[in-house]
């Protein structure tokens, strides 16, 4: 297999990737070309107010009331978008002590986030506490490893939700984080955790040849990278190992990247993984653009960060 | 006539969808947009949020109790005023607690010096206060340690020589770090007793290197967090005047 070369365009500060091919082709027709935008958040633990000026690291950032305003300009600019949390919606501010996750999930529905996986803080009021707010979240929970089945989340989230835009199907599963030693066990109950690659491996095989998918998204809060623990399992092992997802969002670490990673898969194929650090400071933003075969000669993708 | 037309858009629609069928990704653009102050605010959004805020800031700011001076946990070398008042006023809210559904008393108080989080200020004090002292989720576990294990929890405090707050522990040492007194509610330290010492989840679980608390004799998790505690001792409270005492000393000049 020919493996293209990493193209930087240094002074436009950004980095072009292509593979399989022969590259970016020129395209005759547009009628058939479709755009789907994912949104995505990560961590944002509580911070439903923006920093205040006088914050030592990051003032006047975040706020829920500009990251709405952002988000419906963006579907005004294209509707066959998704938004999507990975996790640690919960912790940090008053307003999770004083209510509970209750005005996170209320704003969240008002901003129509599509789903959103668990974190290990959206345990921090025990899974009883999560599961008191449900109420208020009128999106859909994801999480493929975590078995709720002996706890009182059973039937209130779904491995996996396959959504339609523009006729096109996205496939998004939810991966969390291993809870033991992390969380207080009298806070998660009987939840159990599970290999998050052979879930991984399952919900690509399933949402590519039964649900027929035509974009797969890991929404996850295993965290990005582990430099002192490799064994750990991480965003960037995560994809290594697995084939047919495209898109790794992740959370936990709080990682700020200056562009989303791109990585091999097991089939030596691209896999991007993204996170955009904390507090709702930063709002990720991945376009997938589709077209018909006719109008590219040679079968590849070409990556813009 | 407008059906007809419609059935005609349906029919090429899904010929054209036959024929040309399979869509393939054929690029991917990611970028990450900053949220900054140049960015409108959503008003219905920022409308729907402020009863919520507007709730929270009464609250914090309701006046609970009035600070003499302003306390620093830099103020002082093995004890400091601020200190040991948070280590009272643990003991004197978390005490009642396990009593009550124990019927044994705590016996010591220890935390640590990093988990004062702020200064307290002079003059009136409010629940913000406790937030900014004690801004994390810790609650009070009651341990039981016997007198084996209390000889590594006072040597750790020798050794560390920090301000680490403590209750109903007195501890005076020579300057060569030599014992010259512990004693816990004025009686020394006796090896087959066991002793009940109030401390927060983050230490047990061995935070701040404190290994001492495992194994133990048992755990009296009480779920109660020590700011939940901090409120509730100034609410009792209309004065709040700690000082530096003789709970830990190192007497100079004798060795």
């Amino acid at each position: 297999m020919k493996r293209r070369d990493f193209i930087q365009q240094a002074s436009a500060g950004t980095a072009l990737v292509t593979l399989g091919g022969l590259g970016l082709q020129s395209f005759t027709t547009v009628t058939a070309s479709k755009k789907i935008t994912i949104l995505h958040t990560n961590d944002v633990h509580s911070h439903i107010d923006a920093f205040g000026p006088e914050d030592g690291r990051n003032a006047n950032k975040g706020g829920v009331a500009r990251r709405a305003g952002l988000i419906e300009s963006i579907r005004n600019e294209n509707p066959h978008t998704l938004l999507l949390d990975a996790g640690d919606i919960f912790q940090g501010t008053p307003y999770f002590n004083y209510y509970g996750g209750e005005l996170e999930f209320k704003l969240m529905s008002k901003l129509k986030y599509d789903a959103a996986t668990i974190g290990n803080h959206d345990f921090d009021n025990g899974i009883d506490g999560l599961y008191t707010q449900l109420e208020h979240a009128n999106f859909q929970f994801v999480s493929a490893n975590y078995d709720f089945s002996n706890t009182i989340m059973n039937t209130h989230t779904k491995p996996y939700k396959v959504f339609k835009k523009n006729n096109l199907k996205i496939g998004v599963f939810g991966l969390g984080i291993e809870l033991n030693g992390l969380v207080d066990p009298s806070m998660y109950k009987e939840t159990q955790y599970i290999d998050p690659i052979e879930i991984a491996q399952d919900m690509s095989r399933i949402l590519k040849t039964e649900e027929h998918c035509d974009l797969i998204i890991c929404l996850s809060h295993l965290g990005y990278n582990y430099k002192k623990d490799p064994n750990k399992i991480s965003d960037l092992k995560l994809a290594k190992a697995t084939k047919d997802i495209h898109l790794i969002i992740g959370g936990h670490t709080h990682t700020f990247l200056s562009k989303p990673t791109i990585v091999k898969n097991i089939e030596d194929k691209n896999v991007l993984v993204n996170q955009v650090g904390c507090y709702g400071i930063n709002l990720g933003k991945i376009d997938f653009h589709f077209d018909s075969n006719k109008n590219i000669s040679a079968n590849g993708t070409s990556i813009i960060v | 006539m407008r059906l007809t037309h419609f059935i005609f858009l349906l029919y090429i629609f899904s010929f054209y969808n036959c024929k040309e069928s399979k869509l393939e990704l054929i690029k991917i653009e990611g970028k990450q947009i900053p949220i900054t102050d140049t960015l409108p605010i959503d008003s219905e959004i920022e409308a729907y949020i402020k009863p919520f805020r507007d709730n929270i800031q009464k609250d914090l700011d309701s006046v609970l109790a009035y600070s003499v001076n302003t306390y620093s946990k830099s103020d002082g070398e093995l004890n400091t005023a601020i200190g040991n008042f948070m280590a009272d006023a643990v003991y004197n809210e978390a005490n009642p607690i396990f009593k009550k559904r124990t019927g044994k008393n705590i016996d010591m108080v220890l935390l640590n010096h990093g988990g004062i989080r702020s200064i307290l200020s002079k003059g009136h004090i409010t629940k913000r206060t406790a937030y900014q002292i004690m801004p994390f989720e810790n609650s009070i576990v009651v341990v039981a340690l016997k007198g084996k294990q209390m000889d590594s929890l006072v040597h750790h405090l020798i050794r560390k020589k920090r301000a680490h707050p403590i209750s109903k522990l007195k501890l005076t040492i020579t300057e060569n770090n030599d014992i010259v007194e512990a004693k816990i509610k004025g009686k020394s330290i006796e090896s087959d007793k066991i002793y009940y010492v109030a401390t927060n989840d983050y230490l047990y679980n061995g935070g701040d290197n404190m290994t001492f608390f495992k194994p133990n004799d048992s755990l009296y998790p009480l779920n109660y967090k020590i700011r939940n505690a901090l409120i509730d001792n100034f609410k009792k409270v209309d004065t709040i005047s700690p000082v530096i005492d003789d709970r830990f000393t190192q007497i100079k000049g004798a060795k």
